[in-house]
């Protein structure tokens, strides 16, 4: 795996396991899915396949940050208006 | 423009945990509970942010006033891009009954040291709900304000602000310096990501305390208990019309 790659993959999984601290469901249910996801896919090698998962990973960054928004701003737009 | 913005975040108990009454009424479960910046102050620090990258503010100024705990709070708005802190030390007793008067009289005297010209504060506070701090701010320093702000521009040397009223929205235009309290529409408060929060362990947190400011954070009010309320009753339901007519009759409501 090539060095910057494995730098951006390290820092993906630093970005995911600080966001899924929050997680509803259990910030437990959340990283023991992130590692599992993580370890499947550990023998790739083909740098193409590496980019594709990386950007899978950075749209599920999205996709929480999208989910608390929304929560807290239906939590709070319940409460106030 | 060389102004500088000043935003007041508060720490208080998160949004999504369940609130606890102490057993002795005097108060709500704090130790131990999880603790971050109140949503609409997010709001106001991502206001601010915002107007330093349009280049119409030259500097964000985040402030709270609290025990050592709320410089996590700080920490949090410099990592969304705030460019340094203040922290007014109040602990103990006088935390337990620092109030929306106290804090906007701390506001105000910083707002003239550190030569604001605007001040950006979150309508209210999810733990307090008192929705006065700003509306005290202004009127100690007597500046015009703009508050349940949905929209914020810059026109010429003038704010307009879209405020959101019970009818629907209102749009004024104050003059600078002005105090904004901002609500829930203004905007999206973006994520500190992991390397905004390294790069704002660099930037500097002042530390202040109210008797500096000639503030006298004594309080004129006295909680006398706290109670949670009062658990929903059932309720109970009726075949036909007929019988809702007589329980209500039974209830002496008709």
């Amino acid at each position: 795996m090539a060095n910057s790659l494995r730098a951006e993959v390290v820092q993906l999984y630093k970005t995911l396991l600080f966001l899924g601290r929050e997680y509803p469901k259990g910030a437990d249910y959340f990283r023991d899915r992130l590692r599992a996801a993580f370890a499947k896919n550990k023998d790739v090698s083909d740098p193409e396949k590496i980019k594709e998962l990386i950007s899978r990973g950075e749209f599920v960054v999205k996709e929480l940050e999208a989910l608390y928004y929304l929560r807290k701003y239906r939590a709070l737009k319940k409460r106030y208006y | 423009m060389s102004a500088r913005v000043l935003v007041g975040v508060k720490r208080v108990i998160d949004y999504a945990v369940k609130i606890r009454v102490k057993p002795d009424r005097t108060g709500v479960v704090t130790d131990g509970v999880k603790h971050s910046m109140n949503p609409f102050c997010e709001i106001a620090v991502e206001e601010a942010v915002k107007l330093k990258e349009k280049k119409l503010v030259k500097e964000v100024v985040a402030v709270s006033c609290g025990p050592q705990q709320v410089q996590e709070t700080i920490r949090t708005a410099l990592a969304m891009g705030a460019d340094r802190g203040i922290h007014v030390e109040v602990s103990g007793k006088d935390y337990e009954t620092l109030g929306p008067l106290q804090v906007s009289k701390i506001l105000a005297a910083l707002a003239k040291k550190e030569q604001a010209d605007l001040i950006i504060l979150g309508k209210q506070a999810i733990d307090d709900d008192c929705n006065q701090t700003g509306q005290m701010t202004a009127a100690l320093l007597d500046w015009p304000q703009g508050t349940f702000a949905s929209e914020l521009t810059f026109e010429a040397d003038k704010l307009k602000v879209v405020r959101e009223i019970d009818g629907g929205l209102e749009t004024i235009m104050i003059k600078l310096p002005a105090v904004v309290t901002a609500d829930l529409r203004l905007n999206t408060p973006r994520y500190a990501t992991l390397p905004n929060i390294m790069k704002a362990k660099k930037k500097k947190i002042a530390n202040v305390k109210p008797a500096d400011l000639g503030v006298d954070v004594s309080s004129r009010l006295e909680v006398l208990k706290v109670d949670e309320p009062p658990q929903r009753q059932a309720g109970v339901k009726v075949e036909t019309v007929e019988d809702l007519v007589g329980k209500l009759k039974e209830a002496g409501r008709i």
